[in-house]
């Protein structure tokens, strides 16, 4: 009822679309669907607007609206994909359809001659026969041949020869017999032949018919795969961005690790029975990777992000840069110019100097010669740059010009010759970053060293190092070579070292920035560590600025651990040797003091301060790296300052240490000797106030380490299945036989003397 | 004179006359009379010029042997090359009466002479000792270099309170230039031409020879020797000395002597101790305590390490060790690999697991599977006796710590604990020598089979971020 009132009124409105407002209009209106709405009282001059309603009409004009609103929001409402027709000119209106249809047919065409096909001879020539294809045709009959070979030996194939070869009398009579039976009426031969082929034929057609239905199933059923197949796959892009994250931090951790790959490929990976698939693993490993400084690492992760976002920026905008750089050099000529320099360099904070430098630099004008001189340099400084041949291009084109200039054109030299702008390119940038490696380490030679244009420079090598890191992985390594081979001569020589310059210490402190430190191996940072180690194990400490530089050494050494945690014991030694000369003599210590350490001459009271005054002036700062490279004489209030100093760096290694190794099996054996010598520093009240405190606090530490001795347990082996030997045979040797005499227990039984007893051997090479 | 060339010639002339006039026989001989007696006396012309004669002859060796002390080399070499020659003349035409038949007669006042001038307190003279070493080839320059040298040494350290060093090195190279031949040969060679030859001569005899080569060493090793000599003297103990001698044991007072100064002379004095032990009976009971309290954080540093675990390996290699012995090594090792470098560790950790494998009782300390679990290390290392360090009742921490040892290799070595240990030992001996730098070019070359990973924490600055130690502690500044 309600449906053919529906019925009804959809067709009434469809007929006339405004008789909804029109009340009445119709005549023909069926009275049951009128409502009227009596009036109570009749009032003159009032017009009344609803006196008829037709509440199946509003209806049913209400659920189409609904159908075509809300119902389209319904159904759409999880889906955010947009279908997109991409057909080629499509929606193109100037194209005619033929030149459409061309131009889809080259695309495809093209598309197939992409990559995939090239080793795809002949495959888009179709072969056909009477307009079928000659493949389909072939694949068909082959299905025949097979299925009639399989099932056909039955006895149709025995009717058939019967029809065939008209043999088979008997088999042909009971068949009438049969037929006779069923009709009641005889047949002629012919009718009879003729039906024959006529039921085989339909028999036929009903296997192939069969087949087509089965291969059509089959085809079906391979769709519904792939369609479930690419479900599956649309899957993954979902944690695809976690992903991008996870994945370095995944990958470090896994090389920290030190599993091999040849393992890792062995073993198929753990999944748990629980696992959901859903990457829930990695997010649970990475919580303990970040956990490892108490929550700081936490922020810098996020920033990370941010950086890693700006850091693809930059090269995007480098790659916009150079392809209209050529045109606008104008544009970018002006003090803008340091902009996109200052988005290279990241970070914030340390951008602020550089760029109010320059800002005040042009309001300054005359005040401030130098500043312009530099503006002015700056200004005449080309665009281009040729790529460094040799370093001492480099170095001429950066000597004697500002920091800011010099990142510039060092810049403009990458931008200048970007590898995809021209074929040689790679090759350029390559050597560049090993010219770059050796300024640095010139300028770190220098005196005083200029530390702060290498602190910019980093961020370049880094730059190179992420584009081409099998060429700068090769310098590094290169720089280290030397360094080593350098004191491996001394050694020989002298029998000890002396600890290198700053450059040897900046290139392996860059060495730390460019790679992963904490891998289990790898190819530059494995040497390195090895170096670092020469250098605290053969190098005596004989001045202040040896102390400086040992320390930094330390320092470098610990963040190279610093993720994967590892024990240094040239570290622990080297710090033990640092407090040990910070410390009047006595007789009776020094029998734990290793090597570049002597309980007794010269240098074993280096660090000690005897000076009241100094002591109590000190303030505790962090060392300066220009120590290292001996700037000047200090005075004695400032070489005892330093010392201080140093002792509080070493100290607040030291406690840095405390909790690393502190889960360290023989922990206690470890730092054993620290331990008494701290307690040394402790009763010697000489020290300022924070020393003592950072003694103390370490002392208190290192003793509420607990430690659980468990005595040891190998893995228990599989047992080794015993070996099985196979004989090796010689074919064409004739098997030798051997009569071995008779065994001396052998005694011959004369009541049996059929029974023959012969020992052969056969004995086969 | 001062001259050189006027030495030299009158050397030359002088060896050429006295040469002549030895040959001729017409020097005295016999017990040689004072000089105006002779002249004084009423016998013939001819004696008076013979033992005149001989006279000159004895103050032209005298004044040779002075000559061996002369600043320039080409006048020693003359002047010793002369003596030797007078050695040589004299043997065969002796200026003494034999007094029976067979009466082996060798010129020792001269022969003496020669070797007091070598011996020199003043200079050293190791070129000329190594000219004179060609006459030691034969037996009986030998044997009588070597009585000389014992009379030599005992007339000088008579003489001087203070024994300059420059005496005892001469002094050593003389003695490690001497060395006897492994059997009793069968031709004796002789400096001094023989006619014939007696079996009652000593300088025949090897057992002889032994026994003088003895005496030898001894005299020299009763003395108080500077420390460098006694290093040079028990490099060379093991295989120069002590299996020439005529009774080895009698080293014994010397090598514990030597032992008593630590670091490395006590390591070579343990290896001769070693010797002796083996191969000659002798009973040493502190042998292993002192090569346990040779074992100290600077081992690892030293320049003999390489010797220094040889060494060790070769004294630990008997399995009839005993397990508290053994695992007290192992133990004491252990420890001590807290503190070495890279190099040392990846030789000292195949050797302590070496140790356990030749001893399988002591693979408790890697492996004790229902053990207590104890509070602290009982283990003692400031116990100097190895049987009181309770070692055995320790277990192997160290190489668990060391598993988290900086470098990939290092890991490795210390990770074979973990798994039981294979039964055939690794060889250490290619191990021994091995230094950093060769650890670091071996890293170097090795390739890794994926690309160089890289760091993906984009690079601020030199120092790096914030938060990091280096820029913590350190500025640019």
């Amino acid at each position: 009822m309600g449906k053919a009132k529906k019925v009804g009124a959809r067709r009434k409105t469809s007929g006339a679309p405004a008789g909804a407002r029109g009340g009445p209009a119709k005549a023909n209106s069926n009275p049951f669907e009128v409502k009227v709405n009596r009036q109570k009282f009749q009032i003159l001059g009032r017009k009344t607007r609803h006196d008829v309603g037709l509440p199946g009409v509003s209806r049913a004009r209400a659920l189409r609206k609904r159908t075509q609103t809300l119902l389209k929001e319904y159904k759409e409402r999880d889906k955010s994909n947009v279908f997109r027709d991409k057909r080629f000119g499509e929606y193109n209106s100037s194209m005619s359809p033929e030149e459409k249809m061309m131009k889809r047919f080259a695309l495809e065409q093209q598309r197939h001659h992409e990559k995939k096909s090239i080793y795809n001879l002949n495959e888009d020539e179709e072969l056909t026969h009477y307009g079928q294809s000659l493949a389909d045709i072939e694949k068909h009959n082959d299905i025949v041949d097979s299925d009639s070979d399989a099932e056909d030996r039955g006895a149709l194939s025995a009717e058939l020869t019967a029809a065939h070869f008209g043999g088979g009398g008997g088999l042909l009579h009971e068949k009438t017999q049969q037929e006779d039976e069923e009709q009641g009426k005889a047949k002629s031969r012919k009718e009879l032949i003729e039906e024959l082929i006529a039921k085989s034929k339909q028999e036929k057609r009903e296997r192939q018919a069969q087949r087509e239905d089965a291969l059509e199933l089959t085809e079906k059923l391979d769709q519904d795969w792939k369609e479930i197949q690419t479900l599956l796959s649309h899957k993954t892009p979902k944690s695809e961005n976690r992903d991008k994250k996870e994945k370095p931090k995944a990958e470090r951790l896994r090389r920290m690790l030190g599993k091999d790959e040849d393992e890792n490929v062995k073993k198929p990976k753990h999944i748990s029975a629980d696992d959901l698939n859903d990457g829930f693993v990695l997010d649970k490993d990475d919580r303990r990777l970040l956990s490892y400084k108490d929550g700081k690492m936490n922020v810098e992760e996020d920033g990370q992000e941010e950086q890693s976002k700006e850091a693809s920026d930059p090269e995007s905008n480098e790659e916009e840069g150079d392809s209209s750089g050529r045109e606008d050099t104008e544009e970018s000529d002006s003090p803008d110019s340091h902009s996109d320099l200052e988005s290279n360099v990241e970070s914030e904070e340390e951008n602020e100097k550089p760029a109010k430098e320059q800002r005040q630099t042009p309001g300054r004008g005359p005040t401030s010669g130098k500043g312009r001189a530099g503006k002015a340099a700056g200004d005449e400084l080309p665009y281009t740059f040729a790529a460094p041949e040799s370093y001492e291009e480099l170095r001429s084109l950066l000597l004697g010009r500002s920091m800011e200039e010099q990142l510039l054109v060092v810049e403009r030299i990458q931008k200048c010759n970007h590898p995809s702008l021209a074929e040689g390119n790679k090759a350029k940038l390559e050597k560049l970053f090993g010219f770059l490696l050796e300024y640095v380490g010139d300028l770190a030679t220098d005196d005083p060293p200029d530390l702060r244009v290498i602190d910019k420079l980093v961020v370049h090598l880094y730059n190179l190092c992420q584009m081409f890191p099998e060429s700068a992985s090769d310098a590094v390594k290169f720089v280290l070579r030397d360094a080593m081979h350098e004191m491996e001569e001394m050694i020989e020589t002298k029998g000890r070292a002396t600890l290198p310059g700053l450059d040897v210490l900046i290139y392996l402190k860059i060495t730390r920035l460019l790679f992963p430190t904490s891998d289990f191996w790898h190819p530059v940072v494995t040497p390195a560590l090895v170096c670092l180690s020469q250098l605290l194990t053969k190098c005596p400490v004989l001045s202040l600025q040896d102390v400086v530089k040992g320390l930094f050494v330390c320092c470098l050494f610990l963040e190279y651990v610093a993720l994967s945690q590892r024990f240094i014991p040239e570290l622990i030694n080297f710090l033990l040797g640092i407090l040990y000369i910070a410390t009047p003599n006595k007789a009776s210590q020094g029998s734990t003091l290793v090597h570049p350490f002597r309980a007794l001459g010269k240098n074993s009271e280096l660090l000690v301060v005897s000076d009241r005054e100094d002591v109590a002036t000190w303030q505790q700062s962090s060392l300066s790296l220009r120590w290292a490279s001996g700037l000047r004489a200090p005075t004695s209030t400032e070489a005892n300052h330093i010392r201080l100093s140093c002792l509080a760096v070493g100290l607040a290694l030291l406690k840095h240490c405390v909790p690393m190794y502190g889960s360290l099996p023989s922990f206690h054996a470890i730092m054993g000797p620290l331990r008494a010598l701290l307690t040394d520093h402790l009763a010697d009240c000489s020290h300022p106030q924070e020393l003592q405190e950072l003694c103390q606090s370490t002392l208190t530490e290192m003793e509420s380490q607990k430690q659980l001795c468990r005595p040891l347990t190998c893995e228990k082996s599989k047992p080794v299945p015993l070996k099985l030997f196979t004989p090796r045979l010689v074919s064409n040797s004739q098997p030798q036989v051997i009569h071995p005499p008779w065994p001396p227990n052998y005694r011959c039984e004369p009541q049996h003397p059929a029974k023959k007893v012969i020992f052969v051997k056969v004995v086969m090479l | 004179s001062e001259d050189q060339e006027e030495i030299q010639e009158a050397v030359r002339t002088c060896s050429r006359l006295f040469g002549a006039l030895l040959e001729r026989g017409e020097l005295f001989v016999g017990q040689l009379p004072s000089e105006e007696m002779v002249m004084t006396g009423s016998r013939g012309a001819a004696r008076k010029y013979k033992v005149w004669m001989r006279h000159r002859y004895h103050s032209c060796g005298n004044r040779l042997g002075e000559l061996l002390g002369h600043p320039s080399f080409q006048v020693k070499e003359l002047a010793l090359s002369a003596l030797m020659k007078f050695v040589q003349l004299e043997g065969a035409h002796p200026l003494e009466k034999s007094k029976w038949e067979g009466n082996y007669l060798f010129p020792r006042e001269l022969f003496k002479l020669v070797v007091g001038g070598l011996l020199s307190p003043e200079e050293d003279q190791s070129l000329l000792l190594s000219q004179f070493r060609e006459y030691l080839d034969y037996d009986d320059t030998r044997y009588h270099t070597m009585q000389a040298a014992v009379e030599a040494v005992a007339r000088v350290t008579g003489q001087h309170p203070e024994v300059p060093p420059a005496f005892w090195n001469n002094t050593f190279t003389l003695l490690s230039a001497v060395s006897l031949p492994r059997q009793e040969p069968t031709v004796s060679s002789f400096y001094v031409k023989r006619t014939e030859l007696w079996d009652t001569w000593k300088v025949a005899h090897l057992k002889e020879h032994r026994k003088a080569f003895q005496t030898m060493w001894l005299s020299f090793l009763k003395h108080k020797l500077p420390l460098s000599l006694y290093k040079k003297v028990l490099l060379i103990t093991h295989d120069a000395i002590l299996p020439q001698l005529a009774q080895p044991t009698l080293m014994i007072d010397f090598l514990t002597r030597a032992c008593d100064l630590g670091g490395a002379l006590s390591l070579l004095a343990l290896n001769g101790l070693f010797i002796l032990i083996h191969k000659h009976n002798l009973e040493y009971p502190d042998f292993y305590r002192k090569l346990y309290g040779l074992l100290d954080p600077s081992v690892f540093h030293v320049k003999y390490r390489a010797r220094f675990f040889h060494l060790a390996d070769l004294f630990l290699s008997s399995s009839h060790l005993p397990a508290y012995l053994v695992a007290a090594f192992a133990k004491r090792l252990a420890r001590l690999a807290l503190t070495a470098p890279p190099e040392a560790l990846l030789m000292v950790l195949p050797f302590i697991c070496n140790l356990l494998r030749r001893h399988p009782a002591c693979r408790v300390l890697v492996h004790r599977p229902h053990g207590p679990e104890l509070d602290a290390d009982p283990y003692d290392p400031g116990e100097k006796d190895p049987a009181q360090s309770r070692a055995l009742e320790s277990s192997l921490w160290e190489l668990q710590a060391l598993q988290r040892h900086y470098h990939p290799e290092v890991s490795k070595a210390a990770s074979v604990i973990n798994q039981a240990l294979s039964v055939p030992e690794v060889s250490i001996a290619p191990l021994l020598e091995l230094t950093a730098y060769e650890i670091f070019e071996r890293d170097l070359k090795k390739k890794g089979s994926e690309p160089v990973p890289l760091e993906f924490i984009p690079a601020q600055g030199l120092l790096g971020r914030p938060g990091e130690l280096c820029a913590q502690h350190f500025t640019l500044s």
